[in-house]
């Protein structure tokens, strides 16, 4: 039977198939579906882990253990993980242990591109690329059965347009390959100097040339031998463009095995051929190996390394002719950047920091909340990843006080990134005596990234009731004095108002958590329907102070401030924030 | 011969589900079909786009410049930012509803004027419609996308296909007869 999945979603059906017992990840585009849909397995024990780092090594443990174990992330996330990769990658498996990296070439939502093929050989792990989501589900039973046979994690490279296109599929069976004994063995698993030498000569002299001969002979990396004139080597994504542009007329070297490299397929690919194109996304991985083997080819000389492929690009590369857009329009067309939405509860508490803008500063951190940065409201100054919010606001505040700025800074995360690494960078904080402020925007589920549940939400990741992290709590025991937190409701103006102010004079660590949960989540929306605000247009002088709270659902058109109640929830920050009283609340009041 | 359908909209409008029952249906026919989504911050109001493409044998899921045989927006600011992906001869599918993105919202930008006669004036084939009414009419606002659907499958000539269990798997129980009704006002419009 053939279905149509994404990437991710084949990902999962390999994994139930190859007889997998336990997966972790932490959510992060385009990588989240692929927990979401194992989690559906009951067969497979699946979490939610706190962040990439928790999440590789709880699968570590359970494949040392002896289960089938996979791990899932953002390219990103590879970084955090980076700890535990670089290890396990000497003391190898006892269960399968397979590593998905879903990469993001053109930076859909995401805050780099960075390749992570470039880590398998500085950790010294093989890596394996699907290009479809036929590949996706065949490629990790197969992924599986190389981590088991050659002692060693695989890292399983997948990009957006892997993960998140959707092909047909046929669909098998699970095989169920049980718990392997576990046998104590402590020069295997206890990395002290002592092993770690053995193990990393172990590694170089038997483990590597193994998994080359493996990737010269294996079944995943191949050769179509079509026209010779031209020949291709490439990869993922770009495989299935180069196919598009090239058809039969060309050969291809296919690479689904791309740590090793398969150094006598590539150089016997090659000789076979009179003109070599290295076609890759991002870093010219493949072509500088093939490169240092003496062999000449065409790469990066002509193809882009900033963002996605398509077969347009490789087109017009080749061939030097311009792309010409079939249609000029006379018109300006108006940007559609995303938005908080409307009834967003982050909103409040940055319509509440307007006031003092040009005495804060604010560091921001990866979450719907990096969205209010944006004007109208223009509450950000810098972010860089997962946990920055706070910890960078340290060090600069740190310099503004040395710059003597009498600016303020504040710091924000949100619920899931304080558990992920913000609450690390909160005792940091405490114990280094900074004085800025920490926003915890706690909207009760990770949101950002399509509403997972998080330890704050008091589920697991089947939905089931799970033990609540209490952040309150948490923030108190980290050593932040009671007079120096304020718990809030961020529909409330007064409350942000206050909390705000309150902050701006404080002269220790500072913690604001703002609870209401996300607009967007089922429960709320319904608890929340037929609620709304209207403008009352005798009252209403068109000041625009509501279009400054950047609500989507407020709009001024031909001199007419109005509301649109099928977005709006009845938040009513606008109707608070109104000088002239002109906006009313409908509808029974929500507790 | 594969053709190549390009959707676009914002976020929230259910453009993804659209493309996903078009798949499906398109799979069932017989055809190998690539469907490509690029999500992530779209919820929070972005454009989104989806990319279909299907025949006898499909490689790569991407539609890019002047490639669409059809393009399908479900509003018409939407349109004139993805109409270059459209091929000279393509026809354009537009929902003719107006959805203001921030920047117009908070008054820092514009929303052109005069989008349908640009369009008009410079492609050849258009359809337009405004499923914002017609779903309004049948009482469900979030149907308009399911109109789009009837609009798209008439003009791809994809009739014979069994869309309504395609909409019912796709749907909650509850909204399957107005959605049915939805669709059947997209076929005939």
């Amino acid at each position: 039977m053939k279905k149509l999945l994404t990437g991710n979603e084949a990902i999962a059906r390999g994994a139930f198939e190859a007889g997998v017992l336990v997966a972790a990840a932490y959510p992060g585009t385009p990588s989240t579906e692929i927990l979401e849909n194992i989690s559906k397995y009951d067969e497979i024990y699946s979490e939610w882990s706190v962040n990439e780092k928790v999440a590789l090594e709880v699968a570590a443990g359970s494949s040392i253990a002896g289960a089938r174990s996979l791990v899932a992330m953002k390219h990103v996330g590879l970084n955090v993980a980076a700890d535990p990769l670089y290890t396990i990658a000497y003391e190898g498996v006892n269960g399968g242990l397979v590593i998905i990296t879903a990469d993001e070439p053109g930076m859909h939502s995401s805050q780099n591109e960075q390749d992570n093929r470039l880590v398998a050989p500085h950790a010294k792990v093989a890596m394996v690329e699907p290009s479809d989501s036929q590949e996706s589900k065949d490629f990790i039973k197969e992924a599986f059965k190389i981590s088991e046979m050659y002692d060693t994690p695989v890292l399983f490279r997948v990009t957006t347009r892997v993960c998140h296109s959707k092909g047909p599929v046929e669909i098998g069976t699970r095989e169920e390959v049980g718990i392997k004994e576990y046998v104590k063995d402590i020069k295997k698993y206890i990395m002290v100097p002592a092993h770690s030498r053995v193990k990393h000569v172990e590694m170089e002299t038997e483990r590597i040339p193994r998994l080359r001969d493996y990737s010269n002979n294996g079944p995943l990396n191949r050769i179509e031998w079509n026209d010779k004139k031209i020949g291709v080597i490439t990869n993922g994504a770009s495989y299935l463009h180069s196919k598009e542009v090239f058809g039969d007329t060309a050969s291809y070297l296919k690479i689904g095995f791309s740590w090793p490299l398969p150094d006598k397929l590539i150089k016997e690919f090659a000789e076979g051929v009179d003109k070599l194109y290295v076609i890759e996304e991002n870093e010219p991985y493949m072509e500088q190996f093939i490169k240092a083997m003496g062999i000449e080819c065409i790469g990066k000389e002509i193809f882009p390394v900033c963002g996605e492929l398509n077969p347009q690009i490789i087109r017009s590369a080749i061939s030097g002719e311009k792309i010409e857009n079939p249609f000029e329009l006379e018109l300006e067309i108006a940007s559609r950047p995303p938005a908080l939405c409307a009834g967003c509860p982050h909103r409040g508490i940055f319509y509440a920091l307007t006031r003092y803008k040009n005495k804060i500063v604010v560091t921001s951190d990866i979450g719907c909340y990096s969205l209010g940065a944006m004007a109208p409201l223009g509450m950000g100054d810098t972010v860089i990843c997962m946990g920055a919010g706070i910890t960078a606001g340290i060090g600069f505040d740190k310099v503004n006080q040395m710059a003597d700025r009498n600016k303020k800074v504040f710091g924000f995360v949100g619920d899931s990134t304080f558990f992920h690494s913000g609450m690390t960078g909160l005792v940091n904080a405490v114990y280094n005596r900074s004085n800025m402020v920490i926003v915890i925007l706690d909207n009760r589920i990770t949101a950002m990234t399509g509403h997972q549940d998080n330890p704050g939400t008091g589920k697991d990741i089947k939905g089931i009731e799970a033990p609540e992290v209490d952040i309150v709590g948490l923030v108190k025991a980290i050593g932040v004095k009671e007079s120096n937190i304020r718990v809030i409701d961020p529909y409330i103006m007064d409350e942000n108002i206050s909390a705000v102010k309150d902050a701006m004079d404080a002269t220790e660590p500072f913690v604001i958590i703002t609870k209401q949960p996300c607009a967007l989540i089922k429960e709320v929306q319904k608890e929340r329907e037929g609620l709304y605000c209207q403008i009352d247009q005798d009252k209403c002088t068109q000041c625009k102070t509501c279009l400054r709270i950047g609500c989507p659902a407020i709009s001024m058109k031909d001199n007419v401030v109005s509301i649109d109640i099928n977005e709006c929830n009845g938040c009513q920050v606008c109707m608070q924030v109104c000088p002239f009283d002109a906006i009313d609340f409908f509808g029974k009041e929500v507790k | 011969m594969e053709k190549s359908l390009l959707l676009v909209g914002v976020g929230g409008q259910g453009t993804i589900l659209v493309s996903k029952i078009l798949s499906e249906g398109l799979l069932e026919e017989g055809y190998d079909v690539k469907m490509s989504e690029i999500h992530g911050m779209s919820q929070r109001g972005g454009s989104v786009t989806t990319q279909i493409r299907f025949g006898e044998k499909v490689y790569s899921p991407t539609i890019n410049t002047g490639e669409a045989d059809v393009l399908v927006s479900f509003e018409k600011l939407e349109a004139t930012r993805y109409l270059s992906n459209l091929s000279k001869d393509g026809t354009l599918i537009v929902n003719d509803v107006e959805i203001w993105p921030l920047p117009v919202l908070s008054g820092l930008e514009e929303y052109p004027e005069g989008i349908m006669e640009e369009l008009n004036s410079k492609v050849k084939n258009v359809i337009s419609i405004n499923a914002g009414t017609i779903a309004e009419e049948l009482g469900e606002p979030r149907s308009q996308n399911i109109v789009m659907l009837g609009l798209t499958v008439k003009a791809l000539g994809l009739e014979n296909i069994d869309w309504v269990s395609k909409i019912k798997k796709f749907l909650p129980e509850k909204v399957h007869e107005v959605n049915i009704k939805a669709f059947e006002r997209g076929l005939i419009s």
